[in-house]
């Protein structure tokens, strides 16, 4: 084990490339579908299995989609795009070649921003690309040949690349959580990193604190969950600082990740890497990216959570944490969003969102969209509170789950049939008072003695008396002023 | 422009062939003679000439994003040297 003075003089340095695939119904340069699940090697055609004379041809959604992640990190967008060939030979490639960008990608430069502990943190992107993914290979024990399924060679993907700008494993958790809300705000990818339509590669290197000039960094690969990509480059870390304390040189190397350790061992060094032999694609006309087209990509742009978050936090006078939570998704932030359209009570309604909202959500395992109860109906809910009609423990208790059953009726009739609106009536209120500080003269002696502590045992009497309905504030109010006296 | 040994060597392994080596020298002598003949183009000009990416002045060639017609999976796998009712075969590779 390293002590932590040794590893205090280290810094970690890390990028990130990130593979996310895109959400189109149709493939990258042709139109197989692009389902997932289906019997192996039937999402294909001529153009995907690589046969001679065929021609592929830009699927114009991927170009619109790679486009809104660009928008999204403020990037450059290229208005010339030419594609080009990636030459290796591998058996989910059957082309020989992967259709991909080399120079000039379509987004050029860009930022990230991550938040951690409270602090933001931008981390620059270096570029982002469109190529296709390859086929999928199986390696099954017991058998003696590789089996290849084609379904998924040619989907579309972006590579999200980073600059070597984060300096820890949380910077780097938080990046990729922030790329995963940024493709599901846009709705291009469903950035599930356990079912590979999100992917990530870790360059990692170390190099003493204070240093100008970075070490040699290593590649990690086979990462299939964020904390995957954490652990890996804790290990990395400690890794490479060992080898540095021993004197040894770290080789720039590929290395695989094992989940079941959660240590790193080399797959090839870079000695042996492929010579790519990039050259253009000269089966693609160029893609020309017109003012227009861009403005049109540009107007269809959601917000993004961080534009929610700062509205949240600055309109509606949130706290961060609220904040955060509320736009981890778009669905969540959006219903949110519609519910401060009905209602003032911002602070009620983010409460009712973190609170029974989530709850019954997260009890059935159901999604925002399956929820029952319109952001107009929640904000009624919100407003009968807030008139003292109901207290926030009946309506949460009482109305809220006739209210998931559906049966049409509003708050208020709700409440009504319940029998569950509040006495605030003073003139109501004041004899259930009169008649509980009756019953409890030995109590009342007790209170006017200095025992203020009994106040609660009276509010609970009259509660139960008025059988929940009297308004807490107005209840108090009374019976404050009968004890006193 | 002459292409040695050690090149004709990568360049053959990078495109999976093999040679022996009398086939290496022919091999060598044709790469040779097209490098020269293609090297002739350094004798024209292109200062300020924009390079071209495909032999068509064609621009955005889009498609709309829907599913077209599939290869059926018995016509896919048809002319697969090793395969089973569901995948291609091939000789086992592993990283």
């Amino acid at each position: 084990m390293l002590s932590a003075e040794i590893k205090d003089k280290y810094e970690l340095v890390v990028g990130l490339e990130v593979h996310a695939q895109l959400l189109t119904q149709s493939k990258m340069y042709n139109s197989d579908s692009t389902e997932y699940g289906n019997m192996p090697n039937t999402n294909i055609s001529v153009i995907t299995l690589g046969h001679p004379g065929t021609l592929p041809k830009v699927n114009k959604k991927a170009v619109e989609f790679a486009m809104k992640m660009g928008i999204a990190c403020e990037s450059e967008i290229n208005r010339t795009n030419i594609f080009a060939r990636k030459n290796y030979f591998y058996p989910d490639l059957p082309k020989g070649y992967q259709i991909t960008q080399d120079k000039g990608p379509i987004c050029k430069g860009g930022k990230v921003y991550i938040t951690l502990n409270g602090e933001e943190k931008s981390i620059a992107i270096t570029r982002i690309h469109m190529e296709e993914d390859a086929g999928k290979s199986m390696h099954l024990a017991g058998e003696v040949d590789t089996l290849v399924d084609f379904n998924r060679a040619g989907v579309p993907l972006i590579e999200i690349v980073s600059e070597p700008d984060m300096r820890s494993s949380e910077e780097a958790y938080a990046y990729l959580a922030e790329i995963k809300r940024l493709v599901r705000y846009l709705d291009i990818c469903d950035g599930n990193m356990e079912e590979g339509s999100l992917r990530c590669d870790a360059n990692i290197s170390v190099m003493l604190k204070g240093s100008d000039t970075f070490g040699k960094k290593v590649e990690v690969k086979n990462m299939n969950s964020f904390r995957n990509v954490a652990r890996a480059i804790e290990h990395e870390f400690e890794r490479q600082i060992q080898m540095i304390e021993a004197g040894e040189d770290i080789p720039s190397e590929t290395r695989t990740f094992d989940a079941t350790t959660g240590t790193t061992s080399s797959m090839r060094s870079k000695e042996d890497l492929n010579d790519y032999r990039y050259f253009p694609e000269p089966d693609l006309s160029p893609v020309l990216i017109s003012e227009e087209w861009l403005q049109s990509v540009r107007s269809e742009m959601p917000s993004l959570p961080r534009e929610l978050f700062k509205r949240f936090v600055n309109e509606y006078g949130l706290p961060d944490y609220d904040a955060g939570v509320l736009t981890d998704s778009k669905e969540i932030a959006l219903y949110f969003e519609e519910l401060c359209q009905k209602t003032k009570n911002y602070k009620a309604a983010s409460n009712w969102m973190m609170g029974p909202v989530k709850s019954y959500l997260n009890e059935l395992t159901l999604h925002i969209s399956d929820f029952p109860i319109s952001p107009a109906q929640l904000a009624e809910l919100i407003a009968l509170i807030d008139e003292g009609k109901v207290n926030f423990s009946v309506a949460s208790q009482k109305i809220y789950p006739v209210m998931i059953e559906q049966n049409g009726k509003t708050p208020l009739q709700i409440a009504e049939d319940l029998n569950l609106i509040q006495e605030s009536d003073e003139g109501s209120i004041r004899p259930i008072i009169e008649q509980v500080i009756a019953a409890n003269s030995a109590k009342v002696e007790e209170y006017r003695a200095g025992k203020k502590g009994l106040l609660g045992m009276f509010m609970g009497q009259v509660m139960k008396q008025s059988q929940g309905k009297a308004d807490p504030k107005v209840a108090s109010k009374i019976l404050t002023e009968l004890l006193e006296n | 422009m002459k292409i040695d040994n050690n090149t004709l060597k990568k360049i053959a392994h990078l495109a999976r062939l093999e040679f022996d080596e009398a086939g290496a020298e022919k091999m060598t002598k044709d790469m040779t003679q097209i490098l020269d003949w293609v090297e002739k183009l350094n004798e024209v000009d292109t200062e300020g000439v924009e390079p071209i990416t495909t032999m068509s002045s064609e621009v955005n060639v889009l498609r709309e994003d829907k599913v077209g017609e599939h290869l059926s999976h018995e016509k896919g796998l048809k002319n697969a040297p090793q395969k089973d009712s569901d995948y291609f075969r091939v000789p086992k590779v592993m990283e």
